[in-house]
């Protein structure tokens, strides 16, 4: 007490140079300030502010009214849906939440399924974060998980085998999704190396693939997986489909990933190569201690669009007979008890995908940010 | 890069020529050595084939599936369902990937012929017909004179459309969807005057309206959809058992044989069920297979009126009655070929 009393005198006066900051004045922060200044700073802010106010006036209470406060929870037909509800019919989701998650997994076998959903993100996180506590055993699980993952979801040694005509559902779109970028990124960077080589036949190869593979559709690509992949093989071989999918859908990533970083190569001046080179560093050195880790933190953008585009295209599964979480929605709104509740699948799957992207989305902003790649 | 693909090319098309001779196997030795009948059938149709809550095939043609696999492996559930789409199911057919095609497919000339494949029997007579609001005061589809017609891309039914309303010399704007449920929408939503498609998808997506009776669908039908099950050319004994396992459920109706009292049917030893359920004769070993065959078929999901009733008939959600399809007896057109 005493001594705030001495510093600051109770008479108004100060030593000159010793007067506190003053709060700026009111009109120049505060919340109306940042309105004024954002909102309605000039014609055009305040026409857009206008319009998007009324937009949002408009959708908002709709899409509240019809998700949430008119919509019917519990009922076991579309009948019993309209009896109770106006809005949106989650029934119809709930009843059917474990076909969409586990498609046609045998039903007491579900929580290997939840086991190695839960064993993804714990490998995922020390993958993902470097200050993970125990990064090193977490990184050795990480790299274990594929097989244990493996074991788990098929079967055999001990747990009882499930065939993966069975897998289904989200699960489906995860394990393609997943699978597909994490190898998607290593071929995809020996092939973007591969194409700038000095060695012709690499070079050819390299540039051949990729080449093919973006000027062909993945859907023609997981046709030839599904039906002409069975004129190659001897007759009465049985290839796994989804691991022919797993492959083909791999593989078309890893073109487009290729591509991706080989752009981040180019983007490193050619002065980085020499100075490395000139220091006496082999070719794989060079790439791995300073061309890669500049050319990869550049090219985050663009690997997680690629990534991005890998993950929705899982849908595509449908082609070859396999049923995705979409594809789950199709067959089920055929069913006649439920037959016309599409918005709702279609809402359903649309927030699954937004929240498994967004995710991707916001962990590359990270990135990007720990990393300071912009300029 | 160019030669690299005259490689592929070529390496594909040695394959290609090579097949033919690859695959002799019969599709029979195939099933029965895989434990498992691969039934295609569609993604999503109501009443024909769709999955419940718990993820298992109901429906018209899956249920048809269950009744081959019963008589071939002997347990109705033995099946893999590979539901595809239109664009894809002779593809998988071809390829091997599937046995049989259950999958509302129409018999034309073409497909029979040009596309080698083989229609066994047509176990479900459809035909393209008209859905339009009462309030438009349209009774027949020579009043269409100018309508908005919602019509699915791709389809035998878009061109039939195109044909009649060239016969009739009237007019029309398509409105071009994709797939039913985006008809229904867009037919809600008042987008076309009038929904086109096979009469039974028709009555399964006026089913699913609020207010039922305020659509109507017109009288006239003005195509032959006769729908059945397809398989590969070339394998006839695999077409005989889908052909006969068919029939076995329509001649199961004509005798009285249910799936509950198949078992008691086939002690009486009457000479046409005796036959049919394996009592008599050795008709399932000239087939391939063992005496029970027929009746494991019928137990499995019921005569054919059994199967029609409890996915379409007149007591579901989509209504339909038996008209052409009812037994030749009562004046339809399923009939089938003597068991002797």
């Amino acid at each position: 007490m005493t001594s705030s009393e001495t510093q600051n005198p109770t008479n108004g006066s100060y030593p000159p140079g010793t007067h506190p900051d003053l709060p700026p004045p009111s009109t120049a922060y505060g919340p109306v300030h940042w309105i004024k200044v954002n909102l309605f700073g000039g014609v055009t802010n305040t026409v857009l502010t206008l319009l998007f106010a009324y937009m949002l006036w408009k959708i908002v209470p709709f899409l509240t009214e019809w998700m949430f406060l008119d919509a019917a929870f519990t009922g076991e037909s579309r009948r019993d849906c309209e009896a109770t509800a106006g809005g949106a019919c989650w029934a119809f989701i709930g009843s059917r939440l474990q076909l969409f998650i586990y498609g046609f997994y045998p039903e007491a076998q579900r929580w290997r399924v939840d086991l190695t959903f839960v064993m993804l993100i714990l490998a995922l996180v020390p993958v993902l974060y470097d200050a993970t506590p125990h990064r090193g055993k977490g990184l050795i699980f990480a790299c274990l998980y594929p097989f244990i993952g493996g074991w788990l979801l098929i079967g055999g040694l001990g747990l009882e085998s499930v065939s993966t005509d069975q897998f289904g559902g989200l699960m489906l779109n995860v394990i393609i999704g997943v699978t597909g970028i994490a190898f998607s990124l290593p071929i995809g960077i020996v092939l973007a190396l591969g194409r700038q080589s000095h060695l012709p036949i690499v070079r050819i190869l390299c540039v051949g693939f990729i080449e093919f593979i973006r000027g062909v559709p993945l859907i023609t690509l997981l046709f030839v997986a599904a039906v002409m992949l069975s004129y190659f093989v001897p007759p009465g071989t049985n290839f796994d489909l989804l691991v022919r999918v797993l492959i083909m859908v791999t593989l078309f990533a890893s073109g487009y990933m290729a591509e991706v970083i080989r752009g981040g190569l180019q983007a490193i001046p050619k002065g980085q190569y020499e100075a490395a080179d000139g220091m006496g560093l082999r070719y794989w050195q060079v790439m791995r201690l300073v061309i890669l880790p500049q050319a990869l933190k550049i090219s985050i953008p663009g690997i997680v669009n690629t990534f991005i585009g890998l993950y929705k295209d899982t849908t595509l599964v449908i082609v070859i007979g396999r049923l995705d979480i979409l594809g789950i929605g199709n067959s089920s709104l055929a069913d006649s008890k439920w037959q016309g509740l599409s918005t709702e699948v279609y809402v359903f799957v649309a927030l699954f995908f937004f929240i498994s992207c967004f995710s991707i989305s916001r962990y590359s902003l990270y990135l990007e940010k720990k990393l300071h790649t912009e300029l | 890069m160019k030669k690299l693909s005259i490689a592929l090319a070529a390496c594909a098309v040695t394959a290609l020529t090579l097949t033919p001779q690859a695959a002799k196997a019969g599709t029979l030795e195939d099933v029965k050595a895989r434990g498992v009948l691969n039934c295609i059938v569609n993604t999503g149709l109501p009443g024909f084939s769709y999955t419940d809550a718990s993820g298992r095939w109901k429906g018209f043609d899956a249920d048809m599936c269950r009744s081959v696999a019963a008589a071939v492996l002997g347990d109705g559930e033995k099946v893999k369902y590979i539901p595809a789409t239109g664009k894809t199911r002779f593809t998988l057919l071809n390829s091997k990937e599937g046995d049989v095609i259950f999958r509302n497919t129409t018999w034309t000339f073409v497909r029979d012929v040009s596309v080698k494949l083989n229609f066994i029997h047509t176990t479900y007579y459809d035909g393209q017909g008209f859905m339009i609001r009462k309030s438009k005061g349209v009774k027949s589809t020579k009043e269409l004179d100018g309508a908005t017609v919602c019509i699915q891309t791709g389809t035998t039914t878009e061109l039939n459309l195109a044909d009649y309303f060239r016969a009739n010399k009237i007019s029309y704007k398509p409105v071009p969807i994709e797939s039913n449920e985006e008809a229904r929408k867009n037919y809600i939503a008042d987008r076309c005057d009038t929904y086109t498609t096979d009469a039974s998808g028709l009555a399964a997506t006026r089913a699913s309206f609020t207010k039922p009776e305020d659509h109507l669908i017109l009288p006239e039908i003005i195509s032959k959809e006769p729908l059945g099950p397809v398989v590969r050319h070339g394998d006839d004994q695999w077409a005989d058992i889908i052909r006969w396992t068919v029939f076995a459920l329509i001649a199961a109706e004509e005798h009285g044989v249910t799936a509950a009292n198949a078992d008691a049917m086939a002690a009486k030893k009457a000479p046409a069920t005796a036959r049919l359920l394996g009592g008599e004769g050795d008709l399932g070993k000239m087939l391939g297979l063992d005496k029970d065959w027929a009746k494991r078929a019928i137990k499995a999901q019921g005569n054919y009126a059994e199967i029609f009733e409890r996915n379409v008939g007149t007591k579901t959600n989509i209504g339909l009655a038996r008209g052409l399809n009812a037994h030749y007896t009562n004046g339809g057109l399923q009939y089938s070929p003597p068991f002797r």
